[in-house]
């Protein structure tokens, strides 16, 4: 790691990668710092991975302004820009008694006042033509066609990776364990080595009250907020269209209904405070909660074909509710970006250009590089080439001919590509997010094997060494007879 | 020219391009899948007269999931001796070889059409398009996860199927743990549970959510009992716990419903979990073939040749219902390949009516469904059934109206164990009606 740069962004979430990748447009040096493995390993990875259109953001907060501008700047830049999958499906807030009808009203007026253009409130046949699977209780829905979808492993992989290409550099496992002044910088103090910068901006999600304590800045709290979901089969039979919310009540925002990029449908999340943030496992209770509340809208979904449950946090502050993006301490500088839960992803971009504009406030100017490219192409999936595609792209590279993962149609090329990136996986989950292997509904039970040994090959080590996600996430423990030689008191074959 | 002019004929050029790169071949007969199924079905199908035939395998050797089963046991009905899974498939995969049959490894079908257009995949031969005058549908099937069953708690490393846990042991010679809890008593879970032992690990209990097991009798006797590994019937993984790695799981005991027993909560430290929770046909292939399937078996509705409702297109062995021994599998298979190579060969005689095979009471399913044949060279035709529950002295019943044509006294029938009736052939000629019943009945009722 070099000693000093000019900014530090802390956190690899699509946050700070988004916020890496905004900055390696200028001439300022860049250095992420994220302490797990890879990048999207918190929040990012476990959200509900929708593009909020923002009717429901509050204009007078940060995170209503930010959701609108998002929403654009995926719109205009980020879908042509990365090989990112993003679909525009809409959304649909669906009233399913009378009562409901007058907030769904001021739903569609709060979102024309925040500037959101084609809201409607639809019913009868419109709305079950919009959305079939839907309640035969549904009796009207704001409909806002400008919601989107967007698949968020690729996303922030894409950001962090074009940042990269672009001049910035992503060091994983660079815990940050504390900071320190020394005159007009910041000393960041990783367990991997310390480095300087004038400006750092805390992007630690989850953690970025511990990052900010470390400046001095202490007067916020991050309550981790668990979200659980289930994920369904793609060949499930309930075909979901459109992102589809319920009214939203007082207490709770009610669990969605969504297709992701990949043409499964997914549930979530209910919202339980939890003390820890590494509190991430699933409960009875969570899940039960989750699909209940699900079937308000699409009463057809149950147990049958979930291919996956999961936990995410929210990393919430509570007493404002909003996010927390501003200067903190200049000369030399701190900024914050905290408090990011929803509708982050969908602000992501807008937060970007936001923190962009504080570290140019900071630094005077930022200057452009002209050098800069904003786009970034990833590995080819072949599971959505034509026959014809699919062997020409065998003929350039024969490992795209040799499929690993037989459930989502993954290759040994795309695996290999995935550990080749500018910031390459290193875990088994990390090519998950990256290229799917594992995603698909056996979870990985024919496909880790290979995936482990196409990653030690690649990396040179051996495949006990292969982690799941972060370390101690081993998924082998050793050689066999190893167990029966300790047994013995004989000693264990050195592994030369 | 205009750029979205250039850019269309680019693309065109492109697309012409990319087009002759598939190959494209005509054979008679493309198995797909080289595991016992497939095997034999070829062999078979080889020794009826078809010399054309390709088995397109997905590993990089043939034999399925047997070359990864190095315990003894197989081929006691078939070979009449204990062989081991290499063992027993290497016979066929001698046989296959010395035949002359085409054999693909690495190679992956990505799509089989309901022409019989076979499309795969591999390094050395990029993508083929087969033209095939009939397909033997042999994947085989794959394993229950974590979450089929819906268990909540951690995602920690640690957690595997039973299966891929014995890919690790014995293919990779990598332990996945050294103290493990096994949930699910089917065969794959009572094999894994003596493979951990005799690998030094321990082996903490098999947890089996049924009031009984879900594998054969002898390996709750050869894996469990001989090495005093206790199977606890009624319970349940309820929350797997562990930071990074698996650090336990709590189990509780069910009722009659499966559902949990509150207060019956106890924790088990492991750093394993086991999956052993039942196999899944797999059958994405088939569907995408338009082939109609079982909703029981969870494999394709087959006639007695085990050809699919999609004309000259069969399917055997697991990916048509998962059977218990491979020798079934195997003579399962056998029948598909006599019966397509007299299809191919236009020598099969096609009733005017397919006889419609039911299964009532307290049979979950019949293997065939119906039977739509003449075939005058066998003098029995086998039905493989198995029950919903375990009954303790029945008989097996198959009757057409009020005529019965077979009755076979079982001492035991249990879910795991597969019965066979077999049919005399000649009964089935002047049935009072074009159905037959497979009931099972206690001895009493008779």
């Amino acid at each position: 790691m070099n000693a000093s740069t000019d900014v530090i962004v802390i956190g690899g979430g699509v946050i700070g990668t988004a916020i890496a990748r905004e900055l390696s447009q200028y001439t300022v040096d860049v250095v992420l710092l994220e302490a797990a493995p890879d990048v999207c390993t918190g929040t990012s990875k476990a959200n509900t991975a929708l593009l909020h259109a923002g009717f429901n953001a509050d204009p007078a907060k940060l995170k209503g302004r930010l959701n609108v501008r998002g929403n654009e700047l995926y719109h205009e830049r980020i879908q042509h820009e990365l090989d990112v999958p993003i679909e525009w499906r809409g959304a649909l807030v669906v009233a399913t008694e009378e009562s409901e009808r007058p907030k769904l009203q001021s739903l569609l007026e709060k979102g024309r006042d925040n500037g959101i253009e084609d809201l409607e409130i639809v019913e009868g046949e419109r709305l079950q033509d919009l959305e079939p699977t839907l309640h035969d209780d549904a009796i009207a829905a704001l409909w806002a066609p400008t919601a989107g979808l967007v698949n968020p492993f690729e996303l922030t992989a894409a950001f962090a990776n074009n940042a990269v290409e672009n001049g910035a550099s992503v060091e994983l496992n660079a815990e940050v364990t504390d900071i320190t002044e020394t005159g007009d910088t910041f000393r960041v103090e990783t367990v991997t080595g310390d480095i300087e910068a004038d400006v750092v901006i805390n992007a630690a999600g989850l953690y970025a009250d511990e990052v900010s304590a470390m400046v001095g800045v202490d007067d916020f709290e991050i309550t981790p907020r668990r979200g659980e979901y289930y994920l369904y089969d793609k060949k499930m039979d309930v075909d979901v269209q459109r992102t589809i919310f319920p009214v939203p009540s007082e207490v709770s925002k009610g669990i969605v209904v969504t297709p992701t990029d990949e043409g499964n449908v997914m549930i979530g999340p209910n919202a339980e405070e939890v003390g820890d943030p590494t509190e991430k496992a699933t409960t009875r209770e969570g899940l039960d909660e989750v699909l209940a509340g699900a079937q308000k809208t699409v009463p057809d979904l149950s147990k049958d074909d979930v291919i996956r449950e999961f936990a995410g946090l929210r990393p919430a502050i509570k007493e404002t509710g909003d996010f927390r993006i501003q200067i903190e301490r200049e000369e030399p500088g701190f900024i914050n970006a905290a408090g990011i839960q929803s509708p982050g992803l969908a602000s992501a971009p807008a937060i970007a250009e936001y923190v962009a504009d504080l570290v140019a406030d900071l630094r005077g100017d930022l200057t452009e590089d002209p050098t800069f490219d904003p786009h970034y192409s990833g590995p080819p999936k072949v599971r959505h080439l034509s026959h014809a595609e699919h062997a020409a792209l065998i003929e350039e590279d024969p490992d795209y001919g040799q499929i690993i993962c037989r459930c989502e149609s993954v290759t040994e090329g795309e695996i290999r590509d995935a550990i080749n990136q500018p910031v390459g996986a290193r875990t088994i989950n990390a090519i998950k997010r990256r290229v799917r292997p594992g995603a698909g509904r056996c979870q990985g039970g024919f496909c880790q094997p290979r995936v482990v040994e196409i990653l030690a090959e690649e990396l040179g080590v051996d495949e006990t060494e292969i982690k799941l996600e972060d370390d101690g996430s081993e998924v082998l423990i050793g050689e066999t007879k190893e167990l029966l030689l300790a047994e013995n008191g004989e000693e264990v074959r050195a592994d030369d | 020219m205009t750029e979205t002019e250039a850019e269309a004929i680019e693309s065109t050029q492109s697309a012409a391009a990319a087009e002759s790169a598939i190959r494209r071949e005509e054979h008679d007969l493309v198995v797909v899948g080289g595991g016992p199924a497939g095997l034999a079905a070829a062999q078979e199908a080889y020794d009826h007269g078809v010399d054309d035939i390709v088995i397109l395998e997905r590993d990089f050797e043939l034999g399925g999931i047997l070359q990864q089963c190095i315990h003894n046991g197989f081929g006691l009905h078939y070979f009449d001796e204990e062989l081991t899974g290499p063992e027993y498939a290497q016979e066929f995969i001698e046989n296959v070889a010395e035949r002359g049959v085409d054999i693909r490894l690495n190679t992956m079908v990505e799509e089989v059409t309901d022409e019989k257009l076979v499309y795969a995949v591999s390094e050395d031969d990029g993508l083929t398009e087969i033209d095939a005058e009939a397909v033997v549908l042999a994947m085989g099937c794959r394993e229950r996860t974590r979450e089929a069953l819906d268990i909540p708690g951690d995602r920690p490393a640690g957690v595997f199927s039973a299966g891929t846990a014995q890919r690790y042991i014995n293919m990779e010679g990598k332990m996945p743990g050294e103290k493990a809890v096994i949930l699910g008593s089917g065969d794959i879970g009572l094999i894994m549970a003596r493979r951990m032992y005799l690998e030094g690990a321990d082996v903490e209990a098999v947890l089996e959510i049924l009031p009984y097991t879900g594998g054969l009798t002898r390996n709750v006797v050869q894996c469990l009992e001989d090495f005093d590994i206790p199977l606890r019937t009624q319970q349940t993984i309820t929350e797997i716990y562990g930071d990074e790695r698996v650090e336990g799981v709590t189990v509780q005991e069910v009722d009659d419903d499966f559902e949990p027993i509150p207060g019956t909560e106890y924790d088990i430290e492991c750093d394993t979990v086991l999956l052993s929770v039942g196999l899944i046909p797999e059958n994405e292939l088939s569907e995408g073939a338009g082939v109609d399937m079982h909703p029981v078996t969870g494999g394709p509705v087959v006639d007695d040749g085990r050809e699919t409702s999609v004309d000259d297109i069969y399917a055997c062995g697991n990916v048509l219902h998962v059977h218990d021994l491979v020798d079934w599998v195997t003579e399962e298979s056998m029948i598909a390949g006599r019966s397509v190579a007299k299809q191919l060969q236009g020598d099969i005689e096609v009733r005017e009516e397919p006889i419609e095979i039911e299964s009532t009471g307290a049979v979950s399913y019949v293997v065939p469904e119906r039977i739509s044949n003449v075939d005058d060279d066998r003098e029995e035709l086998p039905l493989y059934l198995r029950v919903y529950a375990p009954m303790d002295e029945v008989f097996v019943t198959v009757e057409s109206g009020d005529e019965q044509l077979a009755r076979e006294f079982e001492r035991r029938a249990e879910p795991g164990e597969m019965i066979t009736v077999d049919l005399d052939t000649e009964a089935l000629e002047d049935l009072p009606e074009n159905r037959l019943t497979v009931d099972v009945v206690p001895k009493e009722e008779i």
